[in-house]
Protein backbone atom coordinates (compact mmCIF):
# COMPACT_ATOMS: atom_id res chain seq x y z
CA UNK A 1 0.00 0.00 0.00
CA UNK A 2 3.08 2.22 0.77
CA UNK A 3 4.76 1.60 -2.64
CA UNK A 4 0.84 2.13 -4.72
CA UNK A 5 0.86 5.20 -2.59
CA UNK A 6 4.30 6.86 -3.36
CA UNK A 7 3.78 5.77 -6.72
CA UNK A 8 0.57 7.84 -7.14
CA UNK A 9 2.29 10.58 -5.32
CA UNK A 10 4.83 10.53 -8.37
CA UNK A 11 2.06 11.03 -10.58
CA UNK A 12 0.26 14.50 -8.81
CA UNK A 13 4.13 15.63 -8.24
CA UNK A 14 4.49 15.09 -12.09
CA UNK A 15 1.28 16.44 -13.35
CA UNK A 16 2.20 19.95 -11.15
CA UNK A 17 5.82 20.52 -11.72
CA UNK A 18 5.19 19.66 -15.21
CA UNK A 19 2.67 22.35 -15.39
CA UNK A 20 -0.04 20.20 -17.24
CA UNK A 21 -2.22 20.27 -14.30
CA UNK A 22 -2.04 23.74 -14.36
CA UNK A 23 -2.71 23.84 -18.61
CA UNK A 24 -5.76 21.28 -17.63
CA UNK A 25 -7.14 23.07 -15.15
CA UNK A 26 -6.55 26.49 -17.62
CA UNK A 27 -8.32 24.55 -20.74
CA UNK A 28 -11.71 23.60 -18.74
CA UNK A 29 -11.58 27.02 -16.88
CA UNK A 30 -11.72 28.97 -20.38
CA UNK A 31 -14.12 26.26 -21.13
CA UNK A 32 -16.56 26.19 -18.89
CA UNK A 33 -16.42 30.36 -19.24
CA UNK A 34 -16.42 30.06 -23.00
CA UNK A 35 -20.21 28.21 -22.61
CA UNK A 36 -22.41 31.14 -21.03
CA UNK A 37 -20.19 33.73 -22.96
CA UNK A 38 -20.90 32.24 -25.98
CA UNK A 39 -24.63 32.12 -25.27
CA UNK A 40 -24.35 35.79 -24.04
CA UNK A 41 -22.47 37.00 -26.75
CA UNK A 42 -24.37 35.66 -29.59
CA UNK A 43 -27.31 38.48 -29.96
CA UNK A 44 -24.65 41.02 -29.46
CA UNK A 45 -22.70 39.69 -32.40
CA UNK A 46 -25.39 38.98 -34.44
CA UNK A 47 -26.82 42.70 -33.75
CA UNK A 48 -23.22 44.25 -34.71
CA UNK A 49 -23.29 42.54 -38.05
CA UNK A 50 -27.18 43.25 -39.23
CA UNK A 51 -26.52 46.00 -40.29
CA UNK A 52 -23.81 45.09 -42.75
CA UNK A 53 -26.08 42.60 -43.47
CA UNK A 54 -29.10 44.42 -44.39
CA UNK A 55 -27.13 46.59 -46.83
CA UNK A 56 -26.06 43.27 -48.54
CA UNK A 57 -30.24 42.81 -48.33
CA UNK A 58 -29.97 40.34 -45.71
CA UNK A 59 -32.05 40.63 -43.02
CA UNK A 60 -31.98 39.36 -39.33
CA UNK A 61 -34.26 38.58 -36.80
CA UNK A 62 -33.24 39.22 -33.23
CA UNK A 63 -32.42 36.54 -31.54
CA UNK A 64 -33.28 35.44 -28.11
CA UNK A 65 -30.98 33.59 -25.39
CA UNK A 66 -32.02 31.95 -22.72
CA UNK A 67 -30.76 29.26 -19.86
CA UNK A 68 -31.06 26.45 -22.91
CA UNK A 69 -28.27 28.69 -25.29
CA UNK A 70 -25.73 27.96 -22.58
CA UNK A 71 -26.36 24.34 -21.99
CA UNK A 72 -26.42 23.51 -26.02
CA UNK A 73 -22.83 25.39 -26.04
CA UNK A 74 -21.63 22.94 -22.96
CA UNK A 75 -22.70 19.64 -24.77
CA UNK A 76 -21.21 21.37 -27.93
CA UNK A 77 -18.20 21.73 -26.18
CA UNK A 78 -18.26 18.39 -24.09
CA UNK A 79 -16.25 16.17 -27.06
CA UNK A 80 -13.87 19.48 -27.24
CA UNK A 81 -13.12 18.27 -23.37
CA UNK A 82 -12.29 14.84 -24.06
CA UNK A 83 -10.53 15.25 -27.03
CA UNK A 84 -8.30 17.73 -24.93
CA UNK A 85 -8.22 15.49 -21.72
CA UNK A 86 -6.81 12.29 -24.23
CA UNK A 87 -4.31 14.79 -25.98
CA UNK A 88 -2.76 15.89 -22.62
CA UNK A 89 -2.82 12.59 -20.96
CA UNK A 90 -3.01 9.43 -23.77
CA UNK A 91 0.81 9.17 -23.54
CA UNK A 92 0.49 8.63 -19.63
CA UNK A 93 1.79 5.15 -19.38
CA UNK A 94 3.70 4.54 -23.37
CA UNK A 95 5.49 8.14 -22.25
CA UNK A 96 7.28 6.19 -19.44
CA UNK A 97 7.81 3.18 -22.08
CA UNK A 98 9.92 5.24 -24.35
CA UNK A 99 11.63 6.81 -21.69
CA UNK A 100 12.72 3.73 -19.67
CA UNK A 101 11.36 5.18 -16.29
CA UNK A 102 9.23 2.34 -15.30
CA UNK A 103 12.22 -0.37 -15.39
CA UNK A 104 14.12 1.00 -12.05
CA UNK A 105 10.30 1.38 -10.62
CA UNK A 106 9.12 -2.39 -11.51
CA UNK A 107 12.26 -3.57 -10.62
CA UNK A 108 12.54 -2.32 -7.24
CA UNK A 109 9.29 -4.32 -7.06
CA UNK A 110 6.42 -2.88 -7.29
CA UNK A 111 3.66 -4.83 -8.82
CA UNK A 112 2.70 -3.66 -12.33
CA UNK A 113 -1.22 -3.73 -11.56
CA UNK A 114 -0.10 -1.07 -9.22
CA UNK A 115 1.21 1.41 -11.44
CA UNK A 116 -1.74 0.96 -13.42
CA UNK A 117 -4.40 1.57 -10.39
CA UNK A 118 -1.78 4.53 -9.40
CA UNK A 119 -1.93 5.98 -13.18
CA UNK A 120 -6.20 5.20 -13.17
CA UNK A 121 -6.83 6.81 -9.61
CA UNK A 122 -4.21 9.97 -11.14
CA UNK A 123 -6.59 10.06 -14.42
CA UNK A 124 -9.34 10.04 -13.32
CA UNK A 125 -8.55 12.61 -10.44
CA UNK A 126 -7.84 15.04 -13.53
CA UNK A 127 -10.85 14.46 -15.32
CA UNK A 128 -12.84 14.80 -12.37
CA UNK A 129 -11.42 18.41 -10.99
CA UNK A 130 -11.61 19.18 -14.59
CA UNK A 131 -14.58 18.41 -15.96
CA UNK A 132 -16.90 19.76 -12.83
CA UNK A 133 -14.83 23.00 -12.79
CA UNK A 134 -15.63 23.47 -16.69
CA UNK A 135 -19.54 22.01 -15.45
CA UNK A 136 -19.58 24.31 -12.63
CA UNK A 137 -18.38 27.73 -14.06
CA UNK A 138 -21.04 26.89 -17.01
CA UNK A 139 -23.67 26.23 -14.51
CA UNK A 140 -22.90 29.17 -12.39
CA UNK A 141 -23.40 31.59 -14.78
CA UNK A 142 -26.06 30.11 -16.03
CA UNK A 143 -28.37 30.56 -13.38
CA UNK A 144 -26.64 33.75 -12.73
CA UNK A 145 -27.63 35.50 -16.29
CA UNK A 146 -30.58 33.55 -16.97
CA UNK A 147 -33.99 31.89 -15.17
CA UNK A 148 -33.62 28.13 -15.37
CA UNK A 149 -37.04 27.66 -15.60
CA UNK A 150 -37.64 24.75 -18.33
CA UNK A 151 -34.40 23.24 -17.50
CA UNK A 152 -34.31 19.76 -16.41
CA UNK A 153 -31.84 17.31 -14.91
CA UNK A 154 -28.68 19.67 -15.28
CA UNK A 155 -26.59 18.05 -12.87
CA UNK A 156 -27.67 14.01 -13.97
CA UNK A 157 -27.12 15.29 -18.07
CA UNK A 158 -23.77 16.29 -17.32
CA UNK A 159 -23.14 13.35 -15.09
CA UNK A 160 -23.45 11.08 -18.26
CA UNK A 161 -20.77 12.84 -19.82
CA UNK A 162 -18.44 12.80 -16.81
CA UNK A 163 -19.21 8.81 -17.69
CA UNK A 164 -18.07 8.68 -20.81
CA UNK A 165 -15.14 10.49 -19.55
CA UNK A 166 -14.48 7.55 -17.71
CA UNK A 167 -15.02 5.31 -20.45
CA UNK A 168 -12.59 6.73 -22.56
CA UNK A 169 -9.83 6.68 -19.47
CA UNK A 170 -10.18 2.71 -18.98
CA UNK A 171 -9.35 3.19 -23.38
CA UNK A 172 -6.46 5.07 -22.60
CA UNK A 173 -5.27 2.63 -19.93
CA UNK A 174 -5.91 -0.61 -22.21
CA UNK A 175 -4.43 0.92 -25.00
CA UNK A 176 -1.88 1.49 -23.03
CA UNK A 177 -1.21 -1.76 -21.71
CA UNK A 178 -1.26 -3.33 -25.43
CA UNK A 179 0.74 -0.58 -27.40
CA UNK A 180 4.05 1.25 -26.91
CA UNK A 181 3.44 4.42 -28.53
CA UNK A 182 1.23 7.28 -27.37
CA UNK A 183 0.09 7.99 -30.90
CA UNK A 184 -1.53 4.28 -31.27
CA UNK A 185 -2.98 4.68 -27.95
CA UNK A 186 -4.96 7.70 -29.32
CA UNK A 187 -5.73 5.50 -32.57
CA UNK A 188 -7.26 3.00 -29.96
CA UNK A 189 -9.49 5.37 -27.98
CA UNK A 190 -10.83 7.58 -31.21
CA UNK A 191 -11.59 3.50 -32.94
CA UNK A 192 -13.50 2.88 -29.58
CA UNK A 193 -15.68 6.11 -30.08
CA UNK A 194 -15.82 5.71 -34.00
CA UNK A 195 -16.90 1.82 -33.40
CA UNK A 196 -19.74 3.05 -30.61
CA UNK A 197 -21.27 5.68 -33.00
CA UNK A 198 -21.86 3.37 -35.52
CA UNK A 199 -23.18 0.57 -33.48
CA UNK A 200 -25.52 3.72 -31.87
CA UNK A 201 -26.54 4.05 -35.59
CA UNK A 202 -28.44 0.46 -35.34
CA UNK A 203 -31.95 1.30 -33.39
CA UNK A 204 -31.70 -1.87 -31.79
CA UNK A 205 -28.43 -1.22 -30.30
CA UNK A 206 -28.85 2.26 -29.92
CA UNK A 207 -29.58 2.86 -26.07
CA UNK A 208 -26.79 0.23 -24.91
CA UNK A 209 -23.49 1.74 -26.65
CA UNK A 210 -21.62 4.50 -24.72
CA UNK A 211 -21.16 7.30 -26.95
CA UNK A 212 -25.58 7.86 -26.15
CA UNK A 213 -24.15 9.30 -23.04
CA UNK A 214 -23.04 12.38 -25.17
CA UNK A 215 -26.67 13.02 -26.09
CA UNK A 216 -27.73 13.74 -23.11
CA UNK A 217 -28.86 17.41 -23.72
CA UNK A 218 -32.37 16.22 -24.43
CA UNK A 219 -32.45 15.67 -20.88
CA UNK A 220 -32.30 19.21 -20.30
CA UNK A 221 -35.56 19.94 -22.52
CA UNK A 222 -37.45 17.38 -20.72
CA UNK A 223 -37.83 15.12 -24.25
CA UNK A 224 -36.40 12.08 -22.42
CA UNK A 225 -36.16 11.05 -18.69
CA UNK A 226 -32.66 9.85 -16.71
CA UNK A 227 -33.96 6.07 -17.24
CA UNK A 228 -33.33 6.60 -21.19
CA UNK A 229 -29.57 6.58 -20.41
CA UNK A 230 -29.34 3.79 -17.45
CA UNK A 231 -28.89 0.90 -20.22
CA UNK A 232 -26.25 2.88 -21.60
CA UNK A 233 -24.48 3.94 -18.37
CA UNK A 234 -24.44 0.73 -17.50
CA UNK A 235 -22.82 -0.61 -20.69
CA UNK A 236 -20.25 2.35 -20.13
CA UNK A 237 -19.43 1.02 -16.34
CA UNK A 238 -19.43 -2.71 -17.31
CA UNK A 239 -17.01 -1.50 -20.55
CA UNK A 240 -14.64 0.61 -17.83
CA UNK A 241 -14.11 -2.65 -15.82
CA UNK A 242 -13.71 -4.90 -18.55
CA UNK A 243 -11.02 -2.63 -20.60
CA UNK A 244 -9.11 -2.31 -17.21
CA UNK A 245 -9.15 -6.05 -16.50
CA UNK A 246 -7.62 -6.13 -19.89
CA UNK A 247 -5.07 -3.71 -19.61
CA UNK A 248 -4.01 -5.34 -16.29
CA UNK A 249 -3.77 -8.35 -18.31
CA UNK A 250 -2.00 -7.17 -21.29
CA UNK A 251 0.88 -4.75 -19.43
CA UNK A 252 1.87 -7.72 -17.18
CA UNK A 253 2.60 -9.73 -20.31
CA UNK A 254 4.22 -6.95 -21.65
CA UNK A 255 8.24 -6.63 -22.36
CA UNK A 256 9.67 -3.22 -20.74
CA UNK A 257 12.88 -2.96 -22.53
CA UNK B 1 26.93 -20.03 -1.78
CA UNK B 2 25.89 -18.70 -5.04
CA UNK B 3 23.74 -15.47 -5.32
CA UNK B 4 23.33 -15.82 -8.93
CA UNK B 5 22.47 -19.58 -10.65
CA UNK B 6 21.83 -19.70 -14.49
CA UNK B 7 21.38 -22.91 -15.83
CA UNK B 8 21.23 -23.96 -19.60
CA UNK B 9 18.87 -20.67 -20.90
CA UNK B 10 17.97 -20.05 -24.07
CA UNK B 11 16.51 -16.93 -25.48
CA UNK B 12 15.76 -16.27 -28.94
CA UNK B 13 14.63 -13.00 -30.63
CA UNK B 14 12.54 -14.24 -34.23
CA UNK B 15 14.66 -16.27 -35.76
CA UNK B 16 17.82 -15.33 -34.00
CA UNK B 17 19.59 -16.80 -31.63
CA UNK B 18 20.86 -14.69 -28.60
CA UNK B 19 21.49 -16.68 -25.48
CA UNK B 20 22.45 -20.48 -26.05
CA UNK B 21 22.62 -22.63 -23.09
CA UNK B 22 23.84 -19.72 -21.02
CA UNK B 23 25.24 -21.53 -17.66
CA UNK B 24 27.40 -19.77 -15.07
CA UNK B 25 26.69 -18.63 -11.04
CA UNK B 26 28.19 -16.16 -9.34
CA UNK B 27 29.82 -16.24 -5.64
CA UNK B 28 28.50 -14.09 -3.10
CA UNK B 29 30.50 -11.22 -2.43
CA UNK B 30 32.83 -11.24 -6.00
CA UNK B 31 32.72 -8.72 -8.65
CA UNK B 32 32.02 -10.47 -11.13
CA UNK B 33 32.59 -9.58 -14.69
CA UNK B 34 30.34 -10.22 -17.53
CA UNK B 35 32.08 -9.76 -20.81
CA UNK B 36 31.64 -9.50 -24.12
CA UNK B 37 31.30 -7.57 -27.62
CA UNK B 38 28.37 -5.41 -28.02
CA UNK B 39 25.66 -7.62 -29.36
CA UNK B 40 26.86 -10.70 -27.52
CA UNK B 41 23.78 -10.78 -25.79
CA UNK B 42 24.83 -9.17 -21.83
CA UNK B 43 22.21 -7.00 -21.84
CA UNK B 44 19.41 -9.78 -22.87
CA UNK B 45 20.65 -12.14 -19.47
CA UNK B 46 20.67 -9.60 -17.21
CA UNK B 47 17.08 -8.64 -18.19
CA UNK B 48 16.13 -12.25 -18.41
CA UNK B 49 17.79 -12.35 -14.51
CA UNK B 50 15.38 -9.43 -13.90
CA UNK B 51 12.37 -11.08 -14.93
CA UNK B 52 11.84 -8.05 -17.40
CA UNK B 53 12.85 -10.41 -20.58
CA UNK B 54 10.74 -13.92 -20.64
CA UNK B 55 13.22 -16.94 -21.32
CA UNK B 56 12.77 -19.72 -23.43
CA UNK B 57 14.79 -22.40 -21.48
CA UNK B 58 16.51 -23.23 -18.80
CA UNK B 59 16.57 -21.80 -14.85
CA UNK B 60 17.28 -18.97 -13.16
CA UNK B 61 17.98 -18.67 -9.53
CA UNK B 62 18.50 -15.49 -7.56
CA UNK B 63 19.40 -16.14 -3.64
CA UNK B 64 18.15 -19.98 -4.41
CA UNK B 65 14.55 -18.56 -5.40
CA UNK B 66 13.21 -18.99 -9.15
CA UNK B 67 12.98 -16.01 -11.71
CA UNK B 68 9.59 -15.87 -12.93
CA UNK B 69 9.37 -13.26 -15.88
CA UNK B 70 6.55 -10.72 -15.36
CA UNK B 71 7.05 -11.26 -11.05
CA UNK B 72 9.46 -9.40 -9.26
CA UNK B 73 9.80 -11.14 -5.83
CA UNK B 74 13.28 -12.16 -6.52
CA UNK B 75 14.00 -8.22 -7.74
CA UNK B 76 14.06 -7.58 -3.81
CA UNK B 77 17.26 -8.76 -3.39
CA UNK B 78 18.54 -7.24 -6.48
CA UNK B 79 19.80 -4.14 -7.49
CA UNK B 80 19.99 -2.96 -11.01
CA UNK B 81 22.15 -0.04 -12.72
CA UNK B 82 20.90 -0.11 -16.39
CA UNK B 83 22.86 1.12 -19.20
CA UNK B 84 21.06 4.20 -19.72
CA UNK B 85 19.19 5.25 -16.47
CA UNK B 86 16.52 7.00 -16.86
CA UNK B 87 14.71 8.78 -13.66
CA UNK B 88 11.72 11.12 -13.32
CA UNK B 89 13.38 14.52 -14.05
CA UNK B 90 11.47 16.93 -12.39
CA UNK B 91 12.09 15.15 -9.22
CA UNK B 92 15.58 15.78 -7.01
CA UNK B 93 17.93 13.14 -6.28
CA UNK B 94 16.51 13.35 -2.39
CA UNK B 95 12.79 12.55 -3.68
CA UNK B 96 13.36 9.77 -6.46
CA UNK B 97 15.61 7.73 -3.56
CA UNK B 98 12.29 8.60 -1.82
CA UNK B 99 10.16 7.20 -3.84
CA UNK B 100 12.71 4.00 -4.65
CA UNK B 101 13.00 3.23 -0.69
CA UNK B 102 8.90 3.69 -0.36
CA UNK B 103 8.37 1.57 -3.63
CA UNK B 104 10.87 -1.39 -2.18
CA UNK B 105 8.75 -1.24 0.90
CA UNK B 106 11.72 0.58 3.32
CA UNK B 107 10.92 2.13 6.08
CA UNK B 108 11.68 5.61 6.69
CA UNK B 109 13.91 6.05 8.80
CA UNK B 110 15.75 3.31 6.98
CA UNK B 111 14.94 5.41 3.55
CA UNK B 112 16.25 8.24 5.63
CA UNK B 113 19.71 7.17 6.40
CA UNK B 114 20.55 4.96 3.54
CA UNK B 115 20.12 8.27 1.09
CA UNK B 116 22.11 10.31 3.18
CA UNK B 117 25.17 7.68 3.20
CA UNK B 118 24.70 7.11 -0.81
CA UNK B 119 24.10 10.10 -1.82
CA UNK B 120 27.62 11.19 0.50
CA UNK B 121 29.24 8.12 -1.39
CA UNK B 122 28.23 8.69 -4.71
CA UNK B 123 28.63 13.08 -4.50
CA UNK B 124 25.28 13.88 -4.84
CA UNK B 125 24.85 15.16 -1.34
CA UNK B 126 22.91 18.40 -0.63
CA UNK B 127 22.13 18.76 -4.80
CA UNK B 128 18.58 20.41 -4.57
CA UNK B 129 19.13 20.37 -8.67
CA UNK B 130 16.22 18.34 -10.26
CA UNK B 131 17.51 15.15 -12.23
CA UNK B 132 16.82 16.73 -15.52
CA UNK B 133 19.54 19.03 -15.62
CA UNK B 134 22.32 16.32 -14.55
CA UNK B 135 24.99 15.17 -16.69
CA UNK B 136 25.64 11.63 -17.88
CA UNK B 137 27.77 11.03 -14.89
CA UNK B 138 25.87 12.43 -12.11
CA UNK B 139 22.79 10.33 -13.52
CA UNK B 140 25.68 7.30 -13.28
CA UNK B 141 26.26 8.15 -9.90
CA UNK B 142 22.41 8.39 -8.88
CA UNK B 143 21.98 5.21 -10.49
CA UNK B 144 24.22 3.44 -8.13
CA UNK B 145 22.81 5.04 -4.94
CA UNK B 146 19.21 3.72 -6.28
CA UNK B 147 20.54 0.13 -6.84
CA UNK B 148 21.91 -0.16 -3.22
CA UNK B 149 19.36 1.76 -1.42
CA UNK B 150 17.57 -1.41 -0.22
CA UNK B 151 20.89 -3.13 0.78
CA UNK B 152 20.90 -6.00 -2.62
CA UNK B 153 22.22 -8.67 -2.52
CA UNK B 154 23.29 -8.82 -5.68
CA UNK B 155 24.30 -5.79 -8.00
CA UNK B 156 23.34 -5.70 -11.59
CA UNK B 157 25.13 -2.61 -13.76
CA UNK B 158 24.92 -3.09 -17.11
CA UNK B 159 28.25 -1.32 -18.65
CA UNK B 160 27.95 1.10 -16.10
CA UNK B 161 31.19 3.31 -17.52
CA UNK B 162 30.84 2.90 -21.62
CA UNK B 163 29.62 6.46 -21.50
CA UNK B 164 31.82 8.31 -19.42
CA UNK B 165 34.95 10.30 -19.61
CA UNK B 166 38.01 8.80 -18.04
CA UNK B 167 37.39 10.53 -15.02
CA UNK B 168 34.09 9.81 -14.35
CA UNK B 169 34.74 5.87 -15.47
CA UNK B 170 37.19 6.04 -12.58
CA UNK B 171 34.57 7.39 -10.31
CA UNK B 172 32.34 4.63 -10.86
CA UNK B 173 34.92 2.04 -10.52
CA UNK B 174 36.20 3.50 -7.20
CA UNK B 175 32.41 2.97 -6.04
CA UNK B 176 31.63 -0.25 -7.15
CA UNK B 177 34.80 -1.78 -5.59
CA UNK B 178 34.05 0.17 -2.26
CA UNK B 179 30.94 -1.83 -2.33
CA UNK B 180 31.49 -5.35 -2.36
CA UNK B 181 32.05 -5.81 1.09
CA UNK B 182 28.15 -5.55 1.73
CA UNK B 183 27.27 -7.10 -2.20
CA UNK B 184 27.61 -9.23 -4.96
CA UNK B 185 28.47 -7.44 -8.24
CA UNK B 186 27.78 -8.34 -11.36
CA UNK B 187 28.66 -5.96 -14.11
CA UNK B 188 28.87 -6.14 -17.64
CA UNK B 189 31.55 -4.33 -20.11
CA UNK B 190 33.12 -4.16 -22.79
CA UNK B 191 36.25 -1.74 -21.63
CA UNK B 192 38.77 -4.48 -20.74
CA UNK B 193 41.05 -2.40 -18.15
CA UNK B 194 38.22 -1.69 -15.75
CA UNK B 195 37.24 -5.33 -15.66
CA UNK B 196 41.17 -6.07 -14.81
CA UNK B 197 40.89 -2.87 -12.28
CA UNK B 198 38.45 -4.41 -10.20
CA UNK B 199 36.95 -7.95 -10.98
CA UNK B 200 37.42 -10.85 -9.33
CA UNK B 201 35.85 -13.30 -11.38
CA UNK B 202 35.21 -12.82 -15.18
CA UNK B 203 33.21 -14.52 -18.03
CA UNK B 204 33.62 -14.01 -22.05
CA UNK B 205 30.19 -14.16 -23.57
CA UNK B 206 30.13 -14.97 -26.94
CA UNK B 207 27.36 -15.86 -29.08
CA UNK B 208 25.20 -16.50 -27.00
CA UNK B 209 27.27 -18.47 -24.57
CA UNK B 210 30.18 -18.88 -22.18
CA UNK B 211 33.48 -18.77 -24.10
CA UNK B 212 35.88 -18.87 -21.18
CA UNK B 213 34.64 -18.06 -17.33
CA UNK B 214 37.30 -17.95 -13.79
CA UNK B 215 39.18 -16.20 -11.91
CA UNK B 216 41.13 -13.34 -12.88
CA UNK B 217 44.27 -16.19 -12.11
CA UNK B 218 43.09 -18.51 -13.37
CA UNK B 219 41.81 -17.15 -16.60
CA UNK B 220 44.78 -15.31 -17.82
CA UNK B 221 46.91 -18.62 -16.37
CA UNK B 222 44.92 -20.44 -18.78
CA UNK B 223 46.55 -19.05 -21.27
CA UNK B 224 50.44 -19.08 -22.88
CA UNK B 225 52.56 -16.23 -20.80
CA UNK B 226 52.91 -13.19 -22.08
CA UNK B 227 56.34 -13.04 -22.79
CA UNK B 228 58.91 -10.35 -21.60
CA UNK B 229 60.58 -7.10 -22.34
CA UNK B 230 63.74 -5.53 -21.97
CA UNK B 231 64.62 -1.90 -22.04
CA UNK B 232 68.72 -1.21 -22.77
CA UNK B 233 70.63 1.83 -21.77
CA UNK B 234 71.85 1.86 -26.06
CA UNK B 235 70.96 0.37 -29.01
CA UNK B 236 74.06 -1.37 -29.49
CA UNK B 237 73.62 -3.72 -26.03
CA UNK B 238 70.60 -4.44 -27.89
CA UNK B 239 71.62 -5.69 -30.60
CA UNK B 240 74.16 -7.71 -29.04
CA UNK B 241 71.57 -9.35 -26.90
CA UNK B 242 69.31 -9.76 -30.05
CA UNK B 243 72.32 -11.55 -32.15
CA UNK B 244 71.78 -14.36 -29.67
CA UNK B 245 68.24 -14.42 -28.30
CA UNK B 246 66.69 -14.11 -32.02
CA UNK B 247 63.03 -13.86 -33.01
CA UNK B 248 62.41 -10.43 -30.82
CA UNK B 249 60.59 -7.70 -31.73
CA UNK B 250 62.08 -3.98 -31.65
CA UNK B 251 59.66 -1.93 -30.09
CA UNK B 252 61.86 0.68 -29.73
CA UNK B 253 65.63 1.54 -30.46
CA UNK B 254 66.95 0.22 -26.90
CA UNK B 255 63.70 -1.79 -26.66
CA UNK B 256 63.43 -5.78 -27.18
CA UNK B 257 59.82 -7.79 -26.96
CA UNK B 258 59.74 -11.34 -26.94
CA UNK B 259 56.29 -12.46 -26.87
CA UNK B 260 54.74 -15.95 -25.65
CA UNK B 261 57.51 -16.33 -23.51
CA UNK B 262 57.32 -18.23 -20.02
CA UNK B 263 59.14 -17.05 -16.73
CA UNK B 264 61.90 -19.35 -17.13
CA UNK B 265 62.88 -18.04 -20.88
CA UNK B 266 63.21 -14.92 -18.87
CA UNK B 267 65.74 -16.14 -16.22
CA UNK B 268 67.61 -17.50 -18.99
CA UNK B 269 68.14 -13.86 -20.24
CA UNK B 270 68.87 -12.77 -17.12
CA UNK B 271 71.17 -15.17 -16.62
CA UNK B 272 72.94 -14.27 -20.19
CA UNK B 273 72.97 -10.48 -19.41
CA UNK B 274 74.97 -10.82 -15.98
CA UNK B 275 77.16 -13.23 -17.52
CA UNK B 276 78.23 -10.73 -20.21
CA UNK B 277 77.97 -7.58 -18.17
CA UNK B 278 75.04 -5.95 -19.69
CA UNK B 279 73.19 -3.41 -17.97
CA UNK B 280 69.71 -2.76 -18.25
CA UNK B 281 67.19 0.04 -17.65
CA UNK B 282 64.40 -2.31 -17.35
CA UNK B 283 63.17 -5.78 -17.68
CA UNK B 284 59.72 -7.06 -17.06
CA UNK B 285 57.45 -10.01 -17.55
CA UNK B 286 54.70 -9.69 -19.53
CA UNK B 287 51.43 -10.63 -18.32
CA UNK B 288 48.77 -11.75 -20.79
CA UNK B 289 46.30 -8.97 -21.20
CA UNK B 290 42.59 -9.26 -21.63
CA UNK B 291 42.69 -7.47 -24.66
CA UNK B 292 44.15 -10.36 -26.27
CA UNK B 293 42.72 -13.19 -24.48
CA UNK B 294 39.32 -11.09 -25.67
CA UNK B 295 40.72 -11.08 -29.18
CA UNK B 296 41.19 -15.16 -28.96
CA UNK B 297 38.45 -15.91 -27.46
CA UNK B 298 36.14 -14.30 -30.33
CA UNK B 299 38.51 -15.86 -33.35
CA UNK B 300 39.69 -11.97 -34.19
Amino acid sequence: MTAWRAFTGKEFLEAVRTGKLALLLLVFLMLGIMNPAVAKLTPWLIESMAESMEETGLSVAATEVNAMSSWVQFYKNAPMALIIFALMFGGILTGEYQRGTLINIVTKGLARWKILAAKALALLAFWTGGYWLMFGLTWGYTVYFWDSVGIFHPVFGAFCVYLLGIWLISLLLLGSGIFRSGAAVLGMAGAGFVLSYLLGLIPAVRDFVPTRLLEASVLLTGAAAPEDFLFAAAAAGLLVIGNLLVAVVCFDQRPLS
Amino acid sequence: MDVLEITHVSKTFGKKKIIEDLSFSVPEHSVFGFIGENGAGKTTTMRMILGLLRKDQGQILVNGERVVYGQNRTNRYIGYLPDVPEYYGFMTPGEYLRLCGRVTGMEEKEIDKQSERLLELVGLAHQEKRIRGFSRGMKQRLGIAQALLNRPKLLICDEPTSALDPAGRKEILDILSSVRRHTTVLFSTHILSDVERICDEVAFLHQGSIALRGTMEEVKAARRGGGYEVEFFSPRDADTFAEVFREGRRTDRAVLRYDGRTEADMLQALRFLADRGIPVQRIELLEPSLEALFMEVIGK
